[in-house]
């Protein structure tokens, strides 16, 4: 079913809510209030409310990186839970030990990420073998170069696994660009290995006309091109000129739905913070 | 006639395919020799699923099959090749349920052997898992050791490093403490050193010494029992055997074993070099003859 207007609001409810939650960390972690490394994910919002509210149906398994608020955040994880976690609070999602970069939801069955790069992708791929349920794994550009992150993919092409490979690729390791670290593209290396793959934009309408004729049990990688607004951690910004796809979405459905998004964000900040 | 470790190991891997809905995962499972006859001849629509040859990602996916509650028994050949397998089992299995409250029980078969194969292969390397938390480390040498082993390990939700040597396969025997009312010494053995260890104590109880010999099989925790602490309370002398080197474990347990015992402690396992292929280069564990000679030693 191609991306209608309704569920492109639906998509643009999620990425605000997203959006508001990263700039509100952003101003926490500024006023000192967060005190740990911080990942935040502001201008990749929209790859995973797009697959998360292309996929809202099935039931799945979620593998998240370390900079993955928005991915918890689309994936329907608790937005209290995640301002607990911040704050170091064992009420946060992982009691508190987890900070920034090791979030999870059991609820939504999203599992959290150790700190070693990419060691998910292998993680992920087991999962998916032993109970043979879909599964989406998120990972950065630099973390999908691990040797072990690409033989995961070979080995799901083997076994035929129904594994997503979402690589949300924002063309830096901390500063470093992928042209400096290589001259290959993960789509490319999908695709040799028998995968279906595609290389596209975090646009939401190419994001899902890429995925609605793909066979959901058979595994998919798809390197999604979009741009990381704020420092690799903490709270600052690297180029006040990149590519922001929030703006066109809220020149296109208004500020309503970001005042909803504000408003969430800041009661759950404003009650995490007095308790 | 008795049944083996082998067996038992191959009895176990079995029911735990057939009966317990696990896995099996390694490489060359299902090749000539089937990982040195503990495997029943199983393929992978029964659970025992070969992997690639991509060493670092197999732990991986162990660790993911684990969270999928099948209670893999991941194969290693040669525990030397832990230094690929393990990132994934060590920093997310293990950690698992502590940071998450998500248990990932699984069990890593980490096989051992020696003479003549290496820098890499040879020989024990428990100790790359032995500093990590979340992870239990045992060594079972007899067939009641490793049944009782994978009841244990069915009834927890841990992370188990098994560390098996093939040297202990073809035993039948289970291995009793040797205790004397005041022994001259007591040896700590682990794992393929406890054969020597006793053999030790049996030739020099000829020659009139009380050598005692309390077996090792839980290395991690490791809860020495009243036992281990009164004979070396008594002898105040005591040797610590491993099949790793003794940079690690042994000089741990030693120290775990002797805490508030003014006791002479020692240590004998791998020599700190590496291990070459031909016998002149090798490195291998401490033999009947050298415990001996460090007995006398010690002793004289």
């Amino acid at each position: 079913m191609p991306l209608n207007n309704e569920t492109e609001l639906k998509i643009f409810r999620k990425a605000a809510l997203c959006r508001a939650f990263e700039e509100e960390t952003f101003r926490q972690v500024q006023s000192k209030n967060v005190k740990i490394p911080v990942y935040l994910s502001a201008g990749q919002e929209y790859t995973s409310a797009t697959l998360a509210t292309f996929l809202e149906q099935y039931n799945k398994q979620i593998f998240i990186q370390h900079r993955g608020h928005s991915t918890y955040l689309s994936f329907g994880g608790n937005v209290e839970a995640l301002v607990y976690e911040l704050l170091g609070d064992k009420r946060g999602c992982a009691n508190g030990m987890g900070g920034s970069a090791s979030i999870q939801s059991k609820e939504k069955q999203i599992y959290g990420h150790d700190g070693l790069m990419g060691s998910h992708v292998p993680i992920a791929t087991g999962m998916c073998y032993g109970n043979k349920k879909l599964t989406l794994c998120f990972t950065g550009d630099a973390a999908a170069e691990e040797d072990y992150s690409i033989t995961s993919i070979g080995w799901a092409s083997t076994k035929n696994l129904p594994i997503w490979y979402i690589v949300e690729d924002n063309n830096l390791s901390i500063l470093t660009k992928k042209k400096v670290r290589r001259n290959w593209e993960l789509d490319s290396v999908a695709k040799a290995m028998n995968v279906n793959a595609f290389g596209i934009n975090d646009d939401p309408v190419e994001l899902w006309n890429s995925i609605e004729n793909h066979d959901i049990t058979k595994p998919l990688l798809l390197n999604v091109y979009t741009n990381r607004l704020f420092w690799h951690a903490g709270a600052g910004i690297d180029d006040v000129n990149t590519f922001d796809r929030h703006k066109i979405y809220i020149e296109k459905f208004g500020k309503e739905v970001l005042n909803e998004a504000e408003h969430i964000v800041k009661e759950a900040w404003s009650k995490c913070l007095s308790r | 006639m008795s049944i083996t470790l082998r067996d038992t190991i191959k009895d176990t891997v079995k029911h735990h395919l057939t009966k317990e809905n696990g896995l099996a995962m390694g490489q060359c499972l299902t090749a000539v020799g089937w990982v040195g006859g503990t495997l029943p001849e199983l393929y992978e629509e029964d659970g025992m699923v070969e992997l690639s040859m991509a060493d670092v990602a197999g732990g991986g996916f162990a660790v993911g099959a684990a969270l999928a509650g099948r209670r893999p028994m991941y194969v290693i050949r040669y525990q030397g090749f832990n230094w690929f397998n393990a990132p994934m089992i060590i920093n997310y299995a293990a950690k698992s349920k502590e940071i998450w409250g998500v248990p990932c029980p699984m069990m890593v078969r980490s096989i051992a052997m020696e003479g003549g194969i290496g820098p890499v292969a040879g020989s024990s390397h428990h100790a790359l898992y032995y500093r990590m938390p979340g992870v239990k480390i045992v060594s079972p040498m007899t067939p009641y050791e490793y049944a009782n082993m994978y009841l244990e390990f069915m009834d927890s939700d841990d992370v188990l490093y098994v560390s098996e040597h093939r040297g202990a396969y073809g035993n039948t025997e289970e291995l009793p403490n040797i205790e004397y009312n005041i022994p001259d010494i007591v040896l700590f053995p682990i794992s393929i050193t406890r054969f020597a260890a006793v053999e030790a104590a049996k030739e020099l109880e000829k020659e009139g010494y009380r050598v005692a010999v309390h077996h090792i099989v839980n290395i991690k925790p490791f809860q020495p029992s009243e036992s281990d602490r009164n004979a070396l309370l008594k002898a105040r002398h005591g040797i610590v055997l491993d099949d790793d080197y003794v940079d690690g474990i042994a000089k741990s347990l030693a120290f775990d074993l002797s805490k508030g015992i003014n006791a002479d402690m020692h240590v004998m396992g791998l020599k700190d070099r590496s291990a070459g292929f031909y016998p002149q280069v090798d490195n291998l564990p401490p033999s009947k003859d050298e415990i001996i000679a460090k007995i006398k030693e010690i002793l004289k």
